[in-house]
């Protein structure tokens, strides 16, 4: 098992190195730099603005010093856009909310995404499997960016229940629109792998026997089906986590939540490359994380994987 | 060689007479198709979205960029969707005809998806072939690759390229393209691994036939039915992904305009009583998205003999 881990760590570091280069090398080439405005500065001024930021080094000698840095120290260095600010204090600042919505949406979106799967699956064409599956399908048309407009109009303008946006140091009224618009999509992709996945298990010849031998369905399904039906489920959990990071950037837009996706789509439009690049990175290496542990747990599960 | 181009030419013949009579497996796929009623019904949404698109822009009344300027400010009770105005679907903030504005939308939103899904599908295709048939190492690399993309938050570095590079729609079908022929790779190398034992694959071999050619005559046409599936279902997908990116203001730039932009300007004028500037393109959205995905689940269930 370590070793399996560290061969997969083995790959994942390369990984994380193309990403920072490849983000570097695309800065780099950018056409015009973050201090070229409508008034041009004079070139004195210029100069001496690159050489603070180290933008005067040869393109070698900047991209093995921001590699050093961020390895090293974790440090993404100083924000081009906004002066009194570190890349650093801003990703401190808008990752906890992401984490916190994200957290919720990503849990939502599996517990009740499996359940419903599960229960869909187990009770085949009834009028349960056809609500399930008539949500799912309905659900899987509704990315983020649809369902928000959809949920702020019917809870905050209709009904009035809930506050339009903002965070407010992330109490539940806060929290309820973002998680909701953030997993929906999400839990109905895995409430239908789930079903297939484990109506797939229930024909299967050692359900029959557990049957016939006169096993309660409940122990059936948490005891022998449950570990099969799941892998697929588990292998989906990768792109899930981080569809729920990416999606912050919507999340942020309508809720003004706060979150990081808030502070890339600022970024991006006023080219501040190195929040960009530090926010890129970061999400990378989480994926890269995150995709390790489910194969870790994938491999734990299924006895059949060799490592 | 007379004498045998005649016979070449007559067992061709006789293929062909073979054909009509037999039941190949594309037949026997349709028939099954045309008996799913979901599919079918989604199929003929998709053809009317489609005229929609094509010859929507005959129907309108005006053009999509003719600012009306007697509605600014009066939009909320001026500019509602009526016949008599000609404004069938209203009009945008700017006093833009929305009809023409989702004609367009809708137009652009299907041709990111398809142009993208097909490119993403060539390439991934032929990679994913080479990389199933030639095995070894070669396989290794190449898959390796590919796992080392998959990891990467392609959003972001998508976000990123159209930053640095300038927001255009030819950015936005790199970087769209760049994300999307990694699932299809790995599919067409699985199903590459299958067919490269079988039989006709050796014969093909054994009379020196060149690899190159094997996969181009032999490996793909037999990969042809996963992938048609395959495209049916990425295609609502990157219309999803390029809503996406245009709902930030990344892709698509006025005056053109697709659905994800129209979506995002409804959404923020949601409070001042313009509903319909976000209903009519959410529901060209919806309709297109679900109609897409019936039909792919409709290939899926005649195609795919795995789940049948």
């Amino acid at each position: 098992m370590l070793s399996f881990v560290v061969r997969r760590l083995a790959v994942a570091i390369p990984t994380l190195l193309i990403l920072v280069i490849l983000s570097f090398v695309l800065m780099y080439a950018a056409p015009g730099g973050p201090f070229n405005s409508e008034r041009p500065l004079p070139p004195e001024v210029l100069a001496n603005i690159e050489a603070k930021y180290g933008l005067d080094q040869p393109f070698w000698q900047q991209i093995v010093n921001y590699v050093w840095r961020v390895v090293t120290a974790f440090d993404f260095g100083p924000s081009f856009q906004y002066k009194d600010r570190s890349v650093n204090d801003i990703i401190a600042q808008g990752f906890p909310v992401t984490l916190t919505y994200g957290f919720w949406s990503f849990a939502v979106a599996v517990v009740v995404g499996v359940s419903l799967g599960i229960a869909a699956a187990v009770r085949q064409n009834s009028w349960l499997d056809y609500l399930a599956v008539g949500i799912t399908v309905g659900a899987q048309v509704l990315p983020n960016f649809v369902m928000a407009p959809i949920l702020l109009l019917l809870f905050t303008l209709w009904l009035g229940w809930l506050p339009g946006g903002g965070w407010n140091g992330g109490q539940w009224e806060y929290l309820v629109m973002p998680v909701i618009a953030l997993s929906t999509s999400y839990m109905a992709s895995i409430a239908r792998i789930t079903r297939s996945s484990m109506l797939e298990v229930l024909n299967t010849n050692f359900i029959r026997t557990a049957r016939a031998k006169g096993l309660p369905m409940r122990r059936i399904i948490w005891r022998h089906a449950m570990k099969p039906a799941i892998l697929p489920v588990l292998s989906y959990l990768g792109p899930t986590f981080v569809a729920m990071i990416t999606g912050s950037v919507v999340i942020d837009i309508f809720f003004s939540t706060g979150g990081i996706g808030q502070f890339f789509v600022n970024s991006a439009f006023n080219r501040d490359y190195s929040v960009i690049m530090g926010i890129t990175i970061l999400v990378g290496a989480l994926t890269i994380l995150f995709n390790l542990l489910v194969d870790v747990l994938y491999a734990w599960i299924d006895p059949k994987i060799r490592y | 060689m007379l004498p045998n181009a005649a016979r070449v030419k007559s067992v061709g013949e006789a293929a062909e007479i073979a054909a009509v009579q037999g039941r190949s497996l594309w037949s026997d796929a349709r028939t099954r198709f045309f008996k799913n009623k979901a599919a079918v019904v989604s199929l003929i949404v998709l053809i009317l979205i489609g005229a929609f698109a094509l010859f929507g822009q005959f129907i309108a009344q005006y053009e999509r960029d003719t600012v009306d300027f007697t509605l600014m400010g009066a939009n909320a009770y001026q500019g509602v969707p009526s016949i008599e105005t000609g404004h069938y679907f209203g009009t945008d903030s700017s006093g833009r005809d929305l009809f023409a504005r989702v004609v367009q939308g809708t137009g652009i939103s299907l041709m990111v998806g398809m142009v993208g899904a097909f490119v993403a599908v060539m390439v991934g295709t032929l990679y994913g072939a080479i990389a199933g048939y030639h095995g070894g190492r070669v396989d290794g690399i190449m898959m390796r690759i590919v796992d080392v993309l998959m990891s990467i938050p392609f959003m972001f570095v998508l976000i990123l390229m159209l930053v640095i590079f300038g927001r255009s729609i030819f950015m936005l079908f790199l970087g769209i393209g760049l994300i999307s022929w990694l699932d299809m790779a790995r599919i067409a190398r699985g199903q590459t691994l299958t067919i490269k034992n079988k039989e006709f694959v050796e014969v093909a071999h054994a009379i020196g036939v060149s690899p190159f050619r094997i996969i181009l005559r032999h490996i793909i046409p037999n990969l042809l039915g996963i992938v048609v599936v395959y495209a049916t279902l990425l295609v609502p997908s990157l219309i999803i992904y390029e809503s996406f990116i245009s709902f930030l203001g990344l892709g698509v730039q006025e005056p053109n305009t697709s659905l994800g932009a129209l979506i995002s300007e409804g959404a923020s004028n949601m409070a001042y009583g313009v509903m319909w500037q976000l209903y009519f393109p959410l529901l060209f959205f919806v309709l297109t998205i679900f109609a897409f995905f019936f039909v792919g689940d409709g290939l899926r269930d005649a195609l795919d003999p795995k789940d049948r």
